[in-house]
């Protein structure tokens, strides 16, 4: 404890960081929750003294907007599509890694490589990969395809239409949920793979003593044990999904859909990025505290639901 | 189920490429267990006894050399299929199982024949848990059991799934002193209930002597001595082992033999017989001193330690290796602790004497 005539001390050295939070993070929440609750708020107005009045109006707004719905779904959807399976394949990846010894830091990098290159970058390489025309060095034609659709047409399938014009709903999302796997994974392997540098060995070697089949050693020792990384793990990724909105502008552009139906796979977010220029700023705050308190939601769900099935 | 280690060698590569400098954990070990026993691997760390106790194990794969459980050759043996009971040094209970569960997950991976049914798996994890005396804390976490408890649950860990040896990797040394006498005592209890030949590492000399049937005493990879834990006491095989075992270590003296009288410095102080003129190393246990005012061997007094039963006279003298000479006389002899020097004569069977190239014991006759 710090003796109280040295407290202004103490209070001196936090300053800079307390001023910089209070004016970058703290006020503009409070902010939002203000604008939220000002019908028909107008900054223009606002600067020349004009008073809004206070209700749930903007909030009704949200609700009843159209595109809201397909926002909510999309948002829902690519959330509970991608976390698991990223935290499936992170898991079983990280074992994997962890139980080779040669090329083991290199693997490392390889997979660790997407956390550190830019996702509208990447989301324009996966864009290409998917289209539906591709160059060949001859020139256009017609029937040429990304790599994804040549490898199909390779093994004798059909190519899809993934992204562009006229391509179904089914297969945008499947294009969005490999490319927010794939850009999920790299964060999670490298959790999962320090939690499980960090179980004691002797707990293989008793297993091993005592015969543990392989399956049984995973299910029983490794994921137990690696419970508390996998919750954060899961719970950091549902907040990572319904914050969902880089990566469909990297592979579909700031319209947020294929040619013909844009907007299609807007987001929550993206929903909100949508309303700031097109209405104003109380719509897109309101709109941004129903996210908050989704997110709020399903986090306490998780925290509640992980509180029995990990191990501390 | 007797083991035998059969010429028995450990090589861990070099851990850079650049230094060829292989480590020789085990030195060509060989030595049959007898069933049923209590073994002591004592030695310094570093010395091999944990490598050896992992090889017999199956973790460890020796270099060369060759393990028996009685008949069966188990040196490709996986370590599953040896049937063994491992008890590791900080017991690696899985902290997420109750203590039940923990007991209960060796019988749960066997299967085929040796499938037990869900009310046998309880009976037996049941009756290893009575046999250490954790009956009461079978809902417990092992973070809600002391150490002394963890360490229980984990010999019953070993014990549950009935194996063939018992192995103990330094079994007493997270426990403070008080529990460590009592559970060595709880240890030598168990073998003796169930009869399993058991294998046990430590470098507490005065651990190993208490409860082993055997001791094998390791410097450097390589087996010093083989016994009784009183046969080696009484007659240690070189140096090292004298050193080694004893509490308070043994004392060193530079040493000459002329004419068949050992000489402590100028002192003549023994009458030996059979050896040859040279100069040797003289070993003397604490209890070999006896005070004697016309004793031969004269040292400087620097204090003297009431134990109660015992008293502990520290003294010096220019011909020790060690620092002090320390001997143990029964409290009856009255000591003046004012006196400038201390005179004793020695016990023969107390004193060993070592050749000073070797450090091997050399034998002489008491005249």
């Amino acid at each position: 404890m710090v003796e109280s005539k040295h407290q202004w001390k103490a209070w001196l050295y936090l300053a800079p960081a307390i001023v910089l939070l209070l004016v970058f993070t703290v006020w503009p929440i409070i902010n939002t929750v203000r604008l939220a609750f000002l019908e028909d708020y107008n900054a223009l107005a606002a600067t020349w003294g004009q008073t809004f009045k206070v209700g749930i109006g903007n909030f009704v707004k949200v609700v009843s907007y159209s595109n809201f719905t397909t926002c909510l779904r999309n948002t829902l959807l690519l959330t509970v599509l991608t976390v698991p399976i990223s935290t499936l394949l992170a898991l079983l990846i990280a074992v994997a890694l962890n139980s080779i010894k040669p090329l083991q830091r290199f693997l490392q990098t390889i997979f660790f490589l997407p956390y550190v290159t830019n996702s509208i970058a990447i989301g324009m390489v996966f864009a290409a990969m998917f289209n539906i025309i591709g160059l060949r060095p001859s020139g256009l034609e017609a029937d040429s395809w990304g790599i994804i659709n040549n490898v199909i047409k390779f093994f004798g399938g059909d190519p899809i239409n993934w992204i562009n014009a006229q391509s179904s709903y089914a297969a945008n999302m499947a294009v969005m949920t490999v490319y927010i796997v794939w850009n999920a994974l790299p964060f999670k392997i490298l959790v999962l793979l320090g939690g499980l540098q960090g179980i004691n060995k002797q707990y293989y070697e008793a297993a091993r003593v005592d015969g543990t089949p392989r399956r049984r050693v995973f299910t029983r020792i490794t994921v137990p044990l690696l419970s508390p990384m996998l919750a954060y793990v899961i719970i950091t990724g549902f907040i990572g999904g319904f914050k969902e909105y880089t990566s469909i502008v990297g592979i579909f552009g700031e319209k947020m859909g294929p040619v013909g139906a844009p907007y299609r796979l807007n987001t929550m977010v993206g929903y909100i990025y949508q309303v700031l220029p097109e209405t104003n700023y109380g719509v897109a705050s309101a709109a941004a505290l129903i996210l908050f308190a989704i997110i709020l939601v399903v986090t306490l769900i998780n925290m509640q639901v992980s509180k029995k099935r990990v191990h501390f | 189920m007797k083991v035998v280690l059969q010429n028995l060698t450990k090589i861990f590569p070099s851990r850079n490429k650049k230094s060829n400098e292989e480590v020789i954990a085990v030195n060509d070990f060989t030595f049959e267990i007898p069933d049923g026993k209590l073994i002591g691997l004592l030695g310094p760390s570093g010395c091999g006894k944990s490598t050896t106790l992992y090889m017999i194990s199956g973790l460890q794969k020796p270099t060369s050399g060759k393990i028996f459980f009685g008949d069966d050759d188990v040196t490709e043996l996986a370590t599953e299929n040896r049937g063994v009971g491992l008890v590791f040094q900080n017991y690696a209970l899985y902290p997420h199982m109750t203590v039940k569960q923990n007991i209960l997950f060796p019988l749960q991976n066997l299967k085929g024949a040796d499938k037990l049914s869900k009310a046998e798996m309880q009976e037996r994890a049941y009756n290893a848990a009575k046999l250490v005396q954790i009956d009461e804390l079978m809902d417990r976490k092992p973070s809600e059991l002391s150490g002394g408890q963890q360490q229980r649950v984990a010999i019953a860990r070993a014990l549950v799934k009935m194996p063939r040896v018992l192995l103990l990797d330094e079994p007493l040394s997270n426990l403070d002193a008080r529990l460590r006498l009592q559970t060595r005592e709880e240890i030598r209890r168990i073998q003796k209930e169930t009869g399993i030949t058991t294998v046990f590492v430590t470098h507490d000399q005065e651990e190993a002597m208490s409860i082993s049937d055997m001791i094998v005493v390791m410097k450097l990879g390589v087996v010093q001595q083989i016994g009784a834990p009183q046969d080696v006491y009484d007659s240690p095989a070189n140096l090292f082992v004298a050193k080694f075992l004893g509490t308070p270590p043994i004392n060193v003296f530079e040493g000459k033999i002329s004419g068949g009288r050992l000489f402590l410095g100028q002192e003549a102080v023994l009458e030996v017989g059979g050896v040859a003129d040279q100069e040797v190393y003289v070993g003397i246990r604490p209890e070999g001193f006896v005070l004697d005012p016309n004793g031969p061997l004269t040292c400087r007094l620097n204090n003297v330690e009431v134990m109660g039963r015992d008293v502990s006279i520290v003294s010096t003298n220019p011909a020790s290796l060690n620092p002090i000479i320390r001997s143990i006389i029964n409290a009856d002899n009255k000591v003046d602790a004012t006196q400038e020097n201390v005179r004793y004569s020695l016990k023969p069977h107390k004193l060993f004497l070592f050749n000073k190239e070797t450090e091997e014991r050399i034998f002489f006759e008491v005249k």
